[in-house]
């Protein structure tokens, strides 16, 4: 019946011997043919990180000279090196006044918060090791934006004669003590418990910001709220740019000491455990730092979303997850996304301004599609 | 002694896990761990590099209750092999080979200088060094396992732990692994599923039934055919290997009832 023709059984043995000694070879062949992915002379960071940094101070004067008035880039750059040297400026009073003391701090600004929310994305997604960890996972930004909405709302009276920024660097404070607390067992911070409990207070506190907006009668205070969450720079002037920036400076120079326990903590927490690394008063640093820096950026920008979720993936889609090339290019990619992003909003709707939130989301997200989709295909 | 282990016992939550278990290894030994799933193996091992804290007992490593020593210190005397890797974090071979500095590097030094030379004979010893640009989710089961042993060798521990290193590996592959492991001649703790490659590459095993360790000895000792039949519930028989003349576990299927003889009664 059977087609197959009677073998004895030393003769199988042996097809099956030459088939698995052919397989062998062709695997040990597929290994050497296979094309060595070498690392891209362009990804090293003696050349990415001058050549971002130019890049970043090139988008600083675009964005500065473009706007509702237009400022030539060479009297920009005068007005800038003048102040800088502290000498007497021979540019007219009109462009030294748009180009200092209006758009180079809130530029400045836009530059810090994008450098900081990719910071603190890119901590964040190896910290709790989910790709999908950003900046607002924790719940910060949203007990930031219940603290901000009701200090607009009802008056700095309600929330104890604080500022808006200061309102919402309390509320940010009290949504991180919040989440740690929720999430920990055993004294010890669970990654996806962390996520779970930043998620439902998000949920929370939203829901809460969403009440003292229906409740106010404000109609004006409503508007500020709303523009408040999808974030905004434009109250920035020198005097708020001092705090972010050191903010960014002194955590961005804290985790860039980390970035090999950032590494370890990614490979999981067994390897890191076995790498040296303690897991557990390790992730409640890098915590505790990622969160008190996202309160700033977000008492100073309101709720800029996207930033710190997209800007890690884009960076770790070119140049890999070594947190050691992963956080300073991701930060100066940070910086130079949200001052391109902040020019848009400023020149899109003119003499209108769109709150950055909408522009961020609305030019990221294809941006990360289309990226995915390539990276996916290659 | 490079690890000894002393009346151990681990609870998670409110569960015993091990029990008042007892455990060397000396310098240059390899010593297996074998016993069914769920027997505790795995846990037993993560209290070496402290991921659980025994409720008794205590790990020494070198002669020094690790308790005394820092993480770092423990990860100077003691490398893991973990079957674990990050898909979302797609590391190259040679960032995955560098960590192994990790309890050796200061914040401000790089792994360009001192550290470089430990990572380039790792890679060279595992035969990755032509593979080190390569991203680890590009390489095939059994290289991302020699990148892990890489990983262990450039972190210069005397010790390695291996947790199933053979998971998921084909016979080829894993023979390979094991040969290799045996070829560094460190002194090698190894948690097995494979009797027989339990018995060919290990100098001594330990056998943990329900959390306590019933046998411990040379492989052709401890696992005798009753000791398998009460612990994996397997009717065994010893044979010699008919090339090397080393320990064979033949094992029977599990209903006594006569099997019938493949292709019969297929062509009815």
């Amino acid at each position: 019946m059977s087609a197959v023709p009677k073998q004895t059984p030393t003769a199988v043995a042996a097809d099956v011997a030459a088939d698995v000694a052919a397989d062998v070879a062709e695997r040990s062949r597929d290994a050497r043919q296979r094309p060595l992915n070498h690392r891209n002379r362009l990804t090293s960071l003696p050349i990415v990180l001058p050549t971002l940094f130019v890049v970043l101070v090139v988008a600083v004067c675009v964005a500065v000279a473009v706007g509702s008035v237009g400022v030539r880039l060479d009297i920009v750059a005068m007005v800038i090196r003048d102040h800088l040297i502290n000498a007497e400026t021979s540019a007219s009073a009109m462009d030294d006044q748009i180009v200092w003391n209006l758009r180079l701090p809130r530029v400045l600004l836009a530059a810090a918060v994008g450098a900081g929310l990719a910071a603190v994305g890119v901590t964040l997604q190896a910290t709790v090791r989910n790709p999908l960890a950003d900046p607002y996972v924790l719940g910060v930004s949203a007990g930031a934006g219940l603290t901000a909405s009701i200090a607009i709302t009802l008056g700095s009276v309600a929330v104890a004669g604080l500022s808006t920024s200061a309102a919402a660097f309390v509320g940010a404070l009290a949504a991180t003590i919040a989440v740690l607390g929720l999430s920990r067992r055993a004294g010890r911070v669970v990654p996806s418990r962390l996520v779970l409990a930043g998620v439902t207070l998000s949920y929370l506190f939203t829901g809460a910001t969403s009440f003292v907006i229906f409740r106010t009668a404000n109609a004006d205070a409503a508007h500020s709220v709303l523009f408040w969450l999808l974030g905004s720079l434009s109250e920035s002037s020198w005097s708020n740019l001092a705090l972010p920036t050191v903010a960014v400076l002194v955590a961005g120079g804290y985790l860039m000491l980390q970035t090999r326990t950032l590494n370890a903590l990614a490979a999981g927490d067994d390897a890191a455990l076995s790498l040296g690394v303690s897991v557990h008063r390790a992730r409640i640093q890098l915590l505790v730092v990622a969160s008190l820096l996202t309160g700033v950026l977000v008492a100073v920008s309101g709720g800029i979303g996207f930033v710190g979720l997209i800007v890690p993936h884009l960076v770790r889609l070119a140049i890999g997850p070594d947190h050691r090339r992963l956080l300073p290019i991701a930060m100066l990619v940070g910086a130079i996304y949200l001052v391109a992003v902040d020019l848009l909003c400023r020149i899109l709707v003119r003499p209108e301004e769109l709150p950055i939130g909408i522009v961020t989301a609305l030019l990221g997200a294809p941006v990360f599609l289309w990226l995915l989709r390539r990276s996916e295909a290659s | 002694m490079r690890l000894s282990l002393t009346s151990v016992s681990v609870r998670l939550g409110t569960a015993p896990i091990v029990a008042d278990c007892d455990l060397t290894v000396g310098d240059g030994e390899r010593v297996g761990l074998v016993g069914p799933n769920g027997s505790g193996k795995t846990s037993l091992m993560r209290t070496i590099y402290r991921a659980l804290d025994p409720v008794a007992g205590s790990v020494a490593l070198a002669g020094d209750d690790i308790r005394t020593l820092s993480q770092r210190q423990i990860a100077r005397r003691a490398a893991l092999v973990a079957q674990d890797n990050a898909p979302d974090f797609d590391f190259t071979v040679e960032e995955v080979v560098a960590m192994g500095r990790g309890p050796w590097i200061g914040a401000f030094e790089t792994t360009t200088g001192r550290n470089n030379a430990p990572i380039a004979s790792a890679l060279e010893r595992v035969g990755l060094a032509g593979h080190r640009t390569r991203r680890l989710s590009t390489l095939s089961g059994g290289e991302r396992q020699r990148a892990l042993v890489a990983r262990a060798l450039a972190q210069e521990s005397p010790l390695l732990l291996l947790d199933e290193p053979t998971n998921h590996l084909d016979v080829h592959t894993a023979l390979e692994l094991l040969e290799l492991v045996r070829d560094l001649g460190r002194a090698t703790l190894c948690v097995l599923h494979d009797l027989n490659l339990a018995a060919t590459y290990c100098d001594r095993l330990y056998v943990l039934h329900r959390g306590r360790i019933v046998a411990n000895g040379p492989p052709e000792e401890v696992l005798d055919p009753e000791l398998v039949q009460a612990v994996f519930g397997v009717t065994c028989t010893h044979l010699a290997h008919p090339i090397t003349g080393g320990l064979l576990l033949a094992f029977s299927p599990l209903h006594a009832a006569p099997v019938p003889a493949l292709g019969k009664g297929s062509n009815q």
